[in-house]
């Protein structure tokens, strides 16, 4: 049951707000660290310093950043619509499943490292090469998940079904497909970070400059001029983007499954 | 009040002849068990864990195949052939908990092509019928324990049965709510002129209900006795504590006692899963 006392109201601010207090301690450490210990700023700039080179560089940065995002995003939608459709085929016999899964193994345990050279050699288009390779990365988790969650359906449901005198067509799109769904959702947000992780090393091995910079190419660059305030502050970029991605998947979660699954609802047995 | 056995008189509903089922070479769930169904009867089948009672009520659904023996229903080797509905009622509700209590309902229905225009109606009936009428647009888990299984047995009356298949469905709830809703199903049972077939472990259970009760034992499954419940309808708290009640409850369970005192030693449990 859903409710909104002040306990769960206070829980949602805490929940907040103590991550923002840790963050807050560790950059005044590190400020302090850095400003007693006379660090120099070309090995571990200070916390203000990186905000200022965050704000100077914004034009830069902000680009890259769109450019680096587009490709994770446009990976997760490729990796959720391929996933989903191996998924969907994997359900229909485990025949096809024993025959297949393995293939898809396969593809998660291969270091993308070592296959995103070919794959930019043989896709003309880079930002597409980069789009491939961040979905062989992002994928796995939402294939196995989805096909886990076609599979953990209610055995009593199913034979209801049976006694009904369903169809194939009927039975996946109305019990499996909905029973599948929170699986889903959970191989979403890892399949999130993934794809992020996926778009940052491709962009590393293709080294793509100019226009189509994004934030490794920033990294790179920043790394070879020694310019570390700016690599620091594209490393904050990539890594707020990756909150940001898991925070969607998070909402898109909770939108699509607070009515009725457990792992949405915000009880009393929740609170501390 | 009925007196179905008498009253249907012709052909049993559904028919086994020297049923086995075993879920491999060892195991031996049901052993060649030869038992009618008649037309309005409310037929309870007890015994202990492993008796097969539950393989027993898959079978007269038509959920698992026979390994020998056949089954007849309504005189058909299909299920489906005869084009009667058999409704089951699960040991849990088997609700969907993504779809509201008229959804979950309106299922079977929906299944069957059955257009909204006639669905809503029949599923209003049947919610009403189990004493559920305002609840249609909540979701399961904001039901009671007691009140999801009203849900499920609605959801299995909406298709006008002709025969209801329950498999220890008021197990879970506390006594209180299991007595009431004892109560509400042969009042159901006699308005709705269904044929019931129900497992249960509770030997008071099954007095209370039944017409007839299949005592079974296990290692292997089979049937050691059939007792009449020859008691009138309709059946109050008085029956539940009349001297005939307790003379059949005892008469149970010294059949009971003695199926389990003559178990095959070496045979191996099968119950199902």
């Amino acid at each position: 049951m859903r409710r909104d006392s002040d306990d769960t109201r206070a829980w949602r601010v805490f929940r907040i707000l103590s991550p923002l207090v840790v963050a807050a301690i560790v950059l005044a450490a590190w400020q302090a660290w850095v400003t007693i210990a006379r660090i120099p700023q070309y090995l571990v700039p200070s916390p203000l310093v990186v905000a200022q080179t965050l704000y100077a560089d914004r034009a830069l940065l902000a680009h890259s950043l769109g450019i680096t995002l587009g490709v994770a995003l446009a990976a997760l939608a490729l990796a959720t619509l391929v996933g989903v459709a191996a998924a969907l085929l994997f359900a229909q016999s485990r025949w096809i499943e024993a025959s297949l899964f393995p293939y898809a193994i396969l593809l998660q345990v291969t270091p993308i490292v070592s296959i995103a050279p070919l794959i930019i050699i043989w896709v003309r288009n880079t930002w597409l090469a980069l789009v491939i390779c961040a979905t062989v990365v992002a994928i796995f988790p939402v294939i196995s998940n989805t096909t886990l969650g076609l599979r953990s359906v209610d055995p009593g449901l199913l034979d209801l079904f049976r006694l009904a005198r369903a169809t194939r067509w009927q039975t996946l799109w109305r019990l499996r497909v909905p029973s599948a769904l929170p699986y889903f959702f959970a191989g979403l947000r890892i399949a999130s970070g993934l794809a992020l992780i996926g778009a940052v090393v491709a962009e590393f091995v293709a080294g793509t400059g100019g226009q189509g910079a994004g934030l490794a190419y920033q990294i790179l660059l920043a790394g070879i001029q020694l310019d570390i305030p700016r690599l620091f502050a594209a490393l904050v970029l990539i890594a707020l983007a990756g909150v940001a991605l898991f925070v969607a998947m998070a909402a898109l979660s909770r939108l699509a499954l607070s009515r009725w699954h457990e792992s949405e609802l915000i009880g009393e047995e929740d609170l501390p | 009040m009925p007196s179905p056995d008498e009253a249907s008189g012709g052909a049993p509903i559904v028919a086994l002849e020297g049923v086995a089922k075993s879920y491999d070479r060892v195991t031996h769930a049901l052993a060649r068990v030869d038992l009618d169904v008649r037309g309005g009867e409310f037929l309870t089948l007890v015994g202990p864990s492993g008796c097969g009672k539950s393989t027993l009520l898959r079978l007269i659904a038509g959920l698992a195949r026979p390994s020998a023996g056949a089954i007849r229903w309504w005189g058909e080797p299909r299920p489906d052939a005869a084009g009667e509905r058999i409704a089951f009622v699960f040991q849990s509700p088997t609700l969907m908990p993504w779809a509201s209590v008229a959804t979950n309902v309106r299922l079977p229905l929906d299944l069957a092509h059955v257009a909204r225009a006639e669905a809503d109606p029949r599923v209003d009936g049947a919610l009403q019928t189990v004493g559920l009428a305002d609840t249609g647009m909540r979701l399961p888990r904001e039901l009671s324990g007691g009140m999801q299984m009203r849900a499920s047995i609605a959801r299995a009356l909406v298709t006008k049965p002709a025969l209801l298949l329950m498999d220890e469905p008021f197990g879970a709830l506390d006594e209180f709510t299991r007595q009431r809703l004892d109560d509400e199903l042969l009042d159901l049972w006699n308005a709705q002129a269904l044929t019931v077939v129900f497992v249960t472990h509770s030997l008071q259970e099954a007095v209370f209900l039944s017409t007839r009760v299949v005592v079974m034992a296990a290692h292997p499954g089979r049937i050691v006795e059939t007792c009449r419940i020859d008691e009138p309808y309709p059946r109050n708290e008085a029956f539940r504590v009349s001297p005939a009640f307790a003379g059949h409850a005892a008469r149970l369970s010294a059949s009971v006692a003695k199926a389990g005192a003559s178990a095959l030693p070496d045979a191996r449990a099968g119950g199902r899963r």
